[in-house]
């Protein structure tokens, strides 16, 4: 790695840790919502196992958050020291947007986090309830401007240049609700929430593996199951919608996705194969003949365009997008499967006695993660080499910064990130190897008030009810 | 009549800067301190009496951050890669003690890794903080629209000076604020320390405020020249009066004067770089007005800035309220 130049460590560092970052927000954008959705079922029915359930998953909540707020402090530095001449030019659009997610973000998680960590006993299930949907609302305002950002980045529109050769905002709106943003919007809230239900499922699975009369790990299982069966057809709905978008803007990234290097008339889907860039062609291709062209265009002799109509200084790189989509793909089709398979043992009566069906579950367990960093490869590498699209390249985005700093950070980065993260999913996965169990505690007592900090509401409510401890 | 959008922004960011240094400063002056706080149980009371706030003070940091890129893009651009290390550092050391604050509670066995973690991870974050300001204060070479200088530029005897500076005075704040919000063992405890730490940020920040103007002709002028001098001229003045205030509160054993002395302390030394700044936001090279965002841009964020800072202060003053009174070691508040 010592010869690689400082544009490709920056790119390297960059891609690190926002897919570090990542992997937080794809699970507890999820598991927020799911969160809010126990916590109304509890006031609902009044069960107590769904309050079981809610505290649960609230302690694992309370430690991938905490990664995630780190983490993200790192991303809100890492444009400046990594792409400043970016930061520059494009400042004056994505920042505000920026500035949105933060104040949104702060506002909504300081203020609820801690009275939904610091329980329903507390504050009165009314309360709590609230403050756990505005903790979703949250982590889905966070989503949809950091959302609004990227697509602006891959889209640009609404946008003029000034003289100084900054990026302007001439119509806010159009900056905003940019052409891909719909559409990257609900495949990332939709991927998120299928993160989430695999990770839900996987935990139901294995204590159902266990003690398959554990009525909690049947219902999160049920309701995991449910999620696959309905969210997963819809991802795929919404990833090939999402698909057509980036044909109409960015032809020469599906170009790559699909790995046609020739325009066709009546392209093949081609499934499998080994592209060959140099060459311009895939090796040892196994494909299907018109389908291509079928899904792209939805006409069997549909126009296909290849990546040789770009100058090759123009092309996406294609061995890792052309790959890290058959990932996304495959994965994608997967989950439909174990979605498929939990309807017909739901619907022969055996869905918590399948044991075949609770191991394929809890293999897939990780399997959104993956799918979410495939996806984000696809999209990021496919852009290439833009930073802003058709506008400003990655490599004039750069930091004048020596390859020497950026190694090094790089390297600190890799291993602080690995030690530290990786402790932290250590004691995740320790909390998902308990069973829960009825009266599930939620944070010990002898913990402090901590984490999202900022909670008002309870310590009132426990003054108001101990006024001798004053 | 028209807003002058740049200044109003400026004002802002400056803000939560300060925000961030008074309020992280102080939890973060905790860790720098766990070291020499003793005991398993009293290092759990220090813990405690900073676990409710300190992500919502960190936040401040996220909107320094996050504004200037906003607002200021292009300082933002030349700042990031001129203290490209000291930056990523401060990075990594909040990582350390960020996650410490969640991962303490969920290991015995390896308790003590986390009191290390946030320890070191404090200590480290507070001193790149001080070098970052010792080499804007200094100056940045600027080319054109970027930075125009080595990675190793910020790296001198006076940036060290602060980033020791920074640390002893984060540790003035945390000492007092444990003097205020704790009682028995680890309050006599934050009292030594404070008595240790009180004449050394004094020191410190009388040695960093007579260095600073042989740093630039600017600076000299902008302290020194007449007629300026008597409207600078009371700032001095009143980190002295801090200082004797500080110092008299601590032999006499007040519980809250040492830490709002402190903080006076903060305050005033911020009001002063203000001063050594105006009207630049990158010292020498980008004045605020050149560094700012087209007015759209700027007006775009504060409508949501208008409506949410005021919300989000309100927020954590009554915080701040409810979480009055002493802490202990175990259950949080009492």
């Amino acid at each position: 790695m010592f010869d690689l130049d400082a544009l490709t460590l920056a790119r390297i560092q960059f891609a690190f840790t926002v897919s570090a970052h990542i992997i937080f927000p794809a699970f507890t954008i999820g598991l927020a919502s799911y969160l809010a959705v126990l916590n109304a079922l509890a006031l609902r029915t009044g069960r107590p196992v769904f309050i079981d359930l809610f505290n649960y998953w609230k302690k694992i909540f309370a430690v991938s958050f905490g990664m995630g707020v780190v983490s993200g402090i790192v991303m809100s530095y890492q444009f400046g020291t990594n792409w400043s001449v970016f930061s520059d030019k494009a400042g004056p659009v994505i920042g505000p947007l920026m500035g949105y997610e933060v104040l949104s973000a702060f506002f909504l998680e300081a203020g609820f986090l801690g009275v939904m960590l610091f329980g329903r006993e507390r504050v009165g299930p009314k309360l709590h309830f609230v403050a756990t949907l505005m903790v979703a609302l949250g982590t889905f305002m966070s989503a949809f401007w950091i959302l609004s950002v990227n697509s602006w980045m891959q889209t640009p529109a609404g946008y003029g240049i000034n003289e100084v050769g900054q990026f302007i905002a001439t119509d806010w709106w159009a900056v905003v609700f940019n052409p891909s943003f719909p559409y990257r919007l609900v495949h990332m809230l939709l991927a998120a929430y299928l993160t989430t239900a695999f990770v839900v499922g996987a935990v139901g699975a294995l204590h159902l593996l266990r003690d398959r009369g554990n009525q909690a790990a049947r219902i999160m299982f049920s309701m995991a199951m449910w999620m696959a069966a309905i969210v997963a057809p819809m991802q795929i709905a919404a990833g090939d919608f999402h698909g057509l978008n980036t044909l109409e803007y960015q032809p020469a990234k599906v170009a790559a996705m699909e790995g046609h290097f020739e325009t066709h008339a009546g392209a093949p889907l081609i499934l499998f194969g080994i592209p060959n860039a140099a060459e311009g062609r895939i090796d040892y291709k196994v494909q299907i003949p018109l389908l291509g062209s079928f899904i792209l265009t939805h006409d069997w002799n549909g126009v296909v365009r290849g990546l040789n109509e770009w100058p090759a200084e123009e092309r996406p790189p294609v061995g890792i997008v052309f790959w890290s989509f058959r990932i996304m793909v495959g994965i994608g089709f997967l989950m439909l499967g174990i979605g498929a398979w939990s309807l017909w043992a739901r619907y022969r009566r055996r869905l918590y006695d399948a044991p075949w069906l609770h191991r394929a579950a809890l293999v897939m367990g990780p399997s959104g993660f993956a799918a979410v960093l495939a996806g984000w490869i696809t999209t990021e590498v496919g852009r290439q080499p833009w930073t802003v699209y058709g506008l400003l390249t990655t490599a004039q985005s750069a930091s004048p910064i020596d390859a020497a700093a950026i190694g090094a950070s790089l390297i600190a980065f890799v291993i602080v990130y690995f030690a530290l993260f990786g402790a932290g999913t250590f004691y995740i996965l320790r909390l998902m190897n308990h069973a829960p169990r009825p009266a599930e505690p939620g944070l010990p007592a002898e913990e402090p008030i901590r984490a999202g900090g900022i909670m008002p509401g309870p310590v009132m409510a426990a003054k108001n009810a101990l006024p001798a401890a004053e | 009549m028209t807003l002058d959008l740049p200044l109003i922004w400026a004002g802002l960011i400056a803000f939560a800067v300060l925000a961030y240094v008074v309020l992280d400063g102080f939890d973060l002056g905790v860790g720098i301190l766990f070291p020499l706080i003793r005991g398993e149980a009293d290092r759990d009371e220090a813990m405690n009496s900073v676990a409710p706030v300190w992500d919502g003070n960190e936040t401040w940091l996220v909107l320094g951050g996050g504004g200037l890129l906003a607002v200021f893009p292009l300082a933002y651009a030349i700042i990031m890669s001129a203290l490209y290390v000291p930056i990523i550092v401060m990075l990594l050391a909040l990582v350390f003690r960020g996650v410490a604050f969640e991962f303490r509670w969920r290991t015995k066995r390896g308790q003590f890794l986390w009191d290390w973690s946030f320890a070191f991870g404090s200590i480290l974050a507070a001193f790149a903080q001080g070098v970052t300001l010792g080499a804007l204060v200094q100056g940045i070479a600027v080319e054109g629209r970027a930075y125009g200088g080595g990675w190793w530029d910020w790296l001198s005897a006076f940036s060290l000076l602060t980033g020791v500076a920074l640390v002893i005075g984060y540790g003035l704040l945390g000492a007092t604020w444990l003097i205020w919000k704790t009682e028995g063992q680890v309050q006599r405890r934050a009292y030594a320390l404070a008595l240790w730490a009180a004449p050394a940020t004094l020191l410190l920040i009388g040695v960093v405020s007579l260095w600073t103007p042989f740093l630039n002709s600017l600076y000299a002028a902008r302290w020194f020249g007449w007629p300026q001098v008597l409207l600078v001229g009371p700032v001095p003045l009143a980190v002295l009066g801090a200082g004797f205030l500080l110092l008299k509160g601590l032999r006499k054993r007040q519980e809250l004067a040492p830490f709002l002395a402190s903080l006076s302390l903060f305050v005033l030394c911020f009001i002063g770089l203000g001063i050594s700044f105006f009207p630049y936001m990158v010292p020498h090279a980008v004045t605020i007005h050149a560094a700012a965002a087209p007015d759209n841009s700027l007006a775009f964020l504060l409508v949501g800035a208008a409506v949410l800072v005021p919300m989000i202060l309100a927020y954590t003053a009554y915080a701040y309220w409810v979480f009055r009174g002493k802490v202990k070691a175990v259950g949080g508040y009492h």
